[in-house]
C-alpha cells in the first residue's frame, strides 16, 4: 500500500484536532497559520499575535487592509469582537509568564527530547534573525512543532540531537508531520499516530533511530 | 505652564550628539515614526546605535537612516526581511555592527531600563548561541526553582522616537491598533522621548482610563499629518 502523506491542510487539520476550547494560542509564521482555518466546530480559541493582539481574526477583504493592524508576519489581519491591543512588554509577558496554552511553530530540526532548532541554519553568510521564536518556544505551556518530516533531500528533521543552532532546550512537547505525530519525552520519542500505508519499521528507517 | 507640544519636528527632537543611542518604535512598518526618523537624519548625528525590532523596510524611515551612513550599530531581533536590502548590504559589507536579541529579551531590556531595574534573569535564550556577549563570553546563568535563566541587562537610550495617535500638552498618549507595539516601553526608556501624534487634544479630552502612556514618560510631542501606514516586510502574493 502506498503511503498517504498529509497535505498541508490535512496536517493543519490534524494539529487543530488537538486544540481545546478556550485555549490561548500563538500560531507561528508560515505553515502554522493554516491551523486557524481548520479548528473543529464548537470550540473557541483565542489567537495571540506577538506584536500586540489577542483575539486576532482572519485577513480582511482585499482593499480593506489597515497596516496598523498586522500579524507577526506583518500581513494585514483583523481583530475579533472582544479582541485587545497591548504593548510588547505585555505581549512577551504572556509568553514568558506561561499564560499562552499552546504555540505552534515550524522547525528545521527537533530532537527526540524536544530540543528545537528553528531560527538559524548556522550558515556563515546568512543574516541571522530570531524574532520571538525563543520566547515562544520556552514560554508557552505547550510548544508544538508542525513541519514536513523530511527535508527536500529526504533527511529526517526529527533527530536524536540537533545539529543546527538551538532555539530552546527540551521545549517541544509534540511534533506533527506529514507522515506521523510524536510526543517528545525525557526518555525519547513516542509515536502518537502515523498515516495509512506507513509501517513503524519504515518510519524508524526514515528516522534512523528506534521509537520508544 | 507645561507645554510639551513642539512647533516642529526639529524642535521636538532637539540636538542629538554623535554616538547617541536612539530607540525607534515600530514592528515592521506599523508604529515606525517615519517623520521623526527623517528629522533625526536632518540633525546630521552620526555613529548612532539604533534599537528597533527590525532593521528597516524598503528605502524609507529606518532604512533611509541606515543608507545615510549614520548608524554604526543596530540592536534588534529580526533584521532579515524580504525588503531589508539596505541593512543586508551594509551588514554583509561589514559596515554595520549587529547585536541580535530575542524579541522578548529586547522588550524586557527596554522595559527594565525605563523601570530602573539593574538586570534580570530570563529563561529565553538559555543554552543557545544568543546566551553570549559580543566578546564571546557566556552570559551569567542561574538556576532558580529548577529552571535555567540567563542574566540580561537593561537597554537605555539617549533618545526615543515613537509614533502615537493622540496626545495633549502634558504628553499623555494614546496609540492606534498594533502600531502601539514598542511605543509605551521605549517612551519609558529614553532620556529624551519624542512622540509624533496625528491629533493634539485639550487636557482632559483623553479619558484618563484610556491614557496608555502617561505624560511623565514623554519629553515632547509633535503633530504630523495622518497618512495610511504602508505595508512592508512580507512577500507580496503573486
Amino acid at each position: 500500500m502506498t503511503m498517504l502523506r498529509r497535505s498541508k491542510d490535512q496536517l493543519a487539520r490534524r494539529v487543530a484536532q488537538d486544540m481545546f476550547d478556550g485555549a490561548y494560542v500563538n500560531l507561528g509564521i508560515g505553515m502554522p497559520t493554516l491551523v486557524a482555518n481548520h479548528l473543529p466546530n464548537g470550540i473557541e480559541i483565542i489567537l495571540q499575535s506577538e506584536n500586540g493582539l489577542l483575539g486576532m481574526g482572519p485577513a480582511p477583504p482585499k482593499g480593506d487592509e489597515d497596516f496598523d493592524l498586522i500579524n507577526a508576519g506583518k500581513q494585514a489581519v483583523t481583530l475579533l469582537p472582544g479582541g485587545a491591543y497591548f504593548h510588547h512588554a505585555d505581549s512577551f509577558a504572556m509568553m514568558r509568564g506561561g499564560h499562552l496554552d499552546i504555540c505552534v511553530l515550524g522547525a528545521f530540526q527537533v530532537s527526540v527530547h524536544g530540543d528545537l532548532a528553528n531560527w538559524s541554519t548556522g550558515e556563515p553568510d546568512a543574516i541571522p534573525a530570531v524574532g520571538g521564536a525563543m520566547d515562544l518556544a520556552t514560554g508557552a505551556k505547550q510548544t508544538w512543532v508542525m513541519m514536513d518530516l523530511l527535508t527536500k533531500q529526504g533527511v529526517s528533521k526529527v533527530v536524536q540531537a540537533c545539529t543546527y543552532p538551538l532555539t530552546g532546550i527540551a521545549c517541544v512537547k509534540r511534533i506533527y508531520t506529514d507522515m506521523a505525530s510524536f510526543e517528545c519525552t525525557a526518555d525519547g520519542l513516542v509515536l502518537i499516530d502515523m498515516v495509512d500505508g506507513l509501517t513503524r519499521g519504515e518510519l524508524e528507517s526514515l528516522l534512523k533511530f528506534k521509537l520508544l | 505652564m507645561i507645554n510639551k507640544i513642539a512647533n516642529s519636528i526639529a524642535q521636538a527632537i532637539g540636538p542629538v550628539a554623535d554616538g547617541s543611542t536612539v530607540m525607534v518604535g515600530g514592528f515592521g512598518t506599523a508604529g515606525i515614526p517615519g517623520e521623526l526618523v527623517d528629522g533625526l537624519i536632518e540633525t546630521g548625528a552620526k555613529e548612532l546605535t539604533v534599537i528597533n525590532n527590525n532593521a528597516g523596510n524598503g528605502d524609507t524611515g529606518l532604512a533611509a537612516l541606515l543608507k545615510a551612513g549614520r548608524v554604526k550599530k543596530i540592536i534588534c531581533s529580526f533584521p532579515r526581511q524580504t525588503d531589508s536590502h539596505v541593512f543586508d548590504d551594509l551588514y554583509r559589507s561589514g559596515k554595520l555592527e549587529l547585536e541580535l536579541v530575542p524579541q522578548g529579551n529586547l522588550t524586557e531590556r527596554i522595559r527594565a531600563a525605563g523601570a530602573g531595574i539593574g538586570a534580570f534573569f530570563t529563561p529565553t535564550g538559555f543554552g543557545t548561541d544568543l546566551a553570549f556577549h559580543a566578546d564571546g563570553l557566556e552570559k551569567e546563568t542561574r538556576v532558580i526553582d529548577g529552571k535555567h535563566f540567563i542574566l540580561e541587562y537593561p537597554l537605555h537610550a539617549d533618545l526615543s522616537l515613537i509614533k502615537a495617535e493622540s496626545g495633549d500638552r502634558w504628553g499623555n498618549l494614546t496609540f492606534r491598533k498594533a502600531a502601539r507595539n514598542f511605543g509605551p516601553i521605549m517612551a519609558m526608556a529614553g532620556k529624551r522621548s519624542v512622540a509624533s501624534v496625528h491629533d493634539i487634544v485639550e487636557l482632559g479630552a483623553i479619558d484618563p482610563e484610556h491614557i496608555v502612556t502617561p505624560g511623565i514618560f514623554v519629553s515632547a510631542l509633535v503633530q504630523v499629518p495622518r497618512l495610511a501606514t504602508q505595508g512592508g516586510g512580507f512577500k507580496v502574493a503573486p
